[in-house]
């Protein structure tokens, strides 16, 4: 149920300012890819113009053509909030729904997309609490607000919420970056799990952790402020981080810049 | 020019040797307030100029000098200046509850003499200036419907407003209403009473009434939405700004429409302040005199429809009752005024708890 997600001439705009220009790049079935770079280089930019997030801002559009599985999904006659659940995202900050409880946050996809039977919420909750490996420290309390847990729970209970409905794709924006090391821990186990259900795609500012969960790896660069990011270098972890093509990639991992 | 210009250093405060400092005892404060209360009555009366209030007033004043002074000789500047500004904010404190305390104590000595089951099962009809009994039950009556009304009518137009302005409107459109708004909140109540009474009562209500032009209760009830509408359309406004957009971004995520979003996420978050801003509108629109009196026309006896014939409201029963040549009608108007005071604090507290039920306890 995987998909594979291929990028050409992608270019995204805020208003005038143009944030990323002719991103290339093919997404495999059940792969983690990871997304690099230094600040405002459009990682996140184009992150977000995968599942049509980035047009949600007032004045920012996206040109170019993005396809899941050979669908375009900014094709006139699509459907956003089909893109959306087909292509699930989990941002930097957990957000879980305040006014919910545990329960209700992680059924939140369903049933606000219809679906009321009590009997399917109860098992998809389970099922994606124990896929986000959240199962046992709030089977006694999903009642409670999801807002009561801790940082790293919040944002497990997060990603529970997003694969519980069954999207083909995982966006994950540094999912760890406001997480200390034993949730981000957890979380790295979990996208080792998730690969084997889904295409997932993030973004890190952390080269370890690029390094340590992801198959592939596109780093991302800019000329100077004010310039759109560009894709320097797509290729396997591995050559990236030992024998990059690049010379720009090879002083960003190697810490010379950025 | 051989002189050599030396410039000022600005050292970093000298860092003190021991943490303690000198303080002033315990019972300073107090004593010097009350030498300074002695002092000043000593003054007034002295010279045989005012009363009480000036003693009062100039006691205050003479406190925060002689406090000042005396926290500067033995304490230093820092906390000279500490505690002479905490002593004003106090007295500001004091300054702005003692007017509210002395409305509530007043509503209930004066309103408690009329508090009897007469005054609510009652109206004024075929009450004479001689007649000691006679009630409010008509203007009740008369609050309730038209109040309600209004509040049926601005709710759901204030919100979808609010909703429109933060999450659809784009533009000058948008820019327009939102200032269209800031200048309706402007718009004095008794210039919405005439609005409605010109518009409504004169020119509309002939067509239902065999061409006679009719006061009704419904008339003040459009004239009170009037008044409602900019606080309820800015308070929601306000309140849905503040729902954080990770929030929206997290249910779009999600694959959620966006009405969806609005009515089962943002609404829910911004709930609890939607609810205080529509019950400061409706508090204000149940003591509102003017509107009610032009375009209700008030009236002695009871009225339960309020489309036909005139209606009366508490906050116009307590204008009449203050006025009237009556020595009974006084008590009358002191218990409305408290019965009002109660009702829009019932219905605040009520909706504050229906509100609350539907967030989560921690």
């Amino acid at each position: 149920m995987a998909k594979r997600i291929d990028a050409t001439d992608v270019t995204a705009y805020y208003g005038g300012f143009k944030a990323i220009e002719n991103i290339n790049l093919t997404v495999e079935p059940k792969t983690v890819t990871a997304l690099i770079g230094p600040s405002g280089c459009g990682k996140s930019t184009f992150l977000r113009s995968i599942n049509r997030m980035h047009e949600v801002l007032p004045g920012a559009r996206v040109e170019g053509s993005l396809t899941i599985d050979g669908q375009d999904v900014y094709d006139r006659d699509v459907d956003v909030t089909a893109v959306r659940r087909m292509i699930g995202m989990v941002f930097q900050r957990p957000n879980p729904f305040p006014t919910m409880s545990i329960f209700e946050n992680v059924v939140a996809g369903l049933r606000l997309n219809g679906v009321r039977k009590k009997s399917i919420l109860d098992e998809a909750a389970e099922k994606a609490l124990r896929a986000a490996n959240l199962w046992d420290e709030v089977k006694d309390r999903l009642g409670k607000p999801g807002a009561g847990l801790s940082g790293g729970q919040q944002q497990r209970l997060c990603i529970a919420r997003t694969i519980a409905v069954e999207p083909q794709v995982v966006l994950m924006d540094e999912p760890c970056s406001a997480l200390d090391p034993i949730s981000t821990l957890a979380i790295e186990d979990l996208m080792f799990q998730l690969k084997d259900k889904f295409t997932i795609i993030i973004v890190t500012h952390n080269m370890q952790q690029a390094a340590r969960v992801s198959d592939r790896t596109a780093f991302f660069s800019i000329e100077k402020t004010g310039d759109p990011g560009r894709l320097i270098e797509y290729d396997n972890t591995q050559k990236i981080f030992s024998n990059p093509s690049q010379k720009k990639t090879e002083d960003y991992i190697t810490g010379r810049f950025g | 020019m051989t002189t050599t210009l030396t410039p000022r250093r600005s050292r970093p405060p000298a860092q003190p040797d021991s943490l303690r400092a000198k303080r002033l005892p315990g019972y300073a404060a107090p004593a010097l307030a009350v030498l300074a209360l002695l002092v000043s009555a000593g003054l007034v009366y002295g010279v045989d100029l005012g009363g009480p209030v000036l003693v009062v007033v100039l006691g205050a004043l003479l406190y925060l000098a002689g406090l000042f002074a005396a926290a500067n000789a033995v304490e230093g500047r820092r906390s000279a200046r500490n505690r002479f500004w905490s002593a004003l904010i106090h007295s500001a404190l004091v300054l702005a509850v003692l007017p509210l305390a002395s409305v509530v104590w007043t509503l209930f000595s004066k309103g408690t003499a009329r508090l009897d089951g007469d005054f609510f099962g009652s109206s004024m009809n075929n009450i004479g200036a001689r007649d000691a009994n006679g009630g409010a039950y008509h203007a009740i009556v008369g609050t309730l419907e038209q109040v309600g009304i209004a509040t049926a009518i601005t709710v759901p137009l204030g919100v979808l407003c609010a909703i429109y302005i933060v999450e659809y409107g784009r533009g000058r459109f948008a820019f327009t209403i939102r200032f269209f708004v800031d200048v309706m909140t402007g718009i004095p109540s008794i210039v919405t009473g005439l609005f409605v009474l010109a518009f409504w009562v004169l020119i509309v209500s002939p067509w239902f009434n065999d061409g006679q032009p009719g006061f009704s209760g419904f008339a003040a009830a459009l004239a009170l939405s009037v008044l409602m509408l900019p606080t309820v359309v800015r308070s929601t406004e306000e309140m849905l700004r503040l729902v954080p957009a990770p929030l929206r971004e997290g249910a779009y995520a999600l694959g959620v429409p966006k009405w969806k979003t609005i009515l089962r996420v943002v609404l829910p978050t911004a709930l609890p302040g939607i609810v205080t801003g529509i019950m400061l509108s409706i508090a204000r629109a149940a003591g509102e005199t003017a509107p009610v009196l032009l375009v209700a026309g008030g009236g002695a006896a009871i009225n339960f429809n309020p489309f036909e014939n005139n209606q009366s409201s508490l906050a116009l029963f307590v204008y009449q009752q203050a006025g009237e040549a009556s020595k009974y009608s006084p008590a009358r108007a002191w218990t409305a005024a408290l019965t009002l005071v109660v009702l829009v604090l019932v219905l605040t507290v009520a909706a504050k708890l229906l509100a609350r039920r539907n967030r989560l306890g921690r």
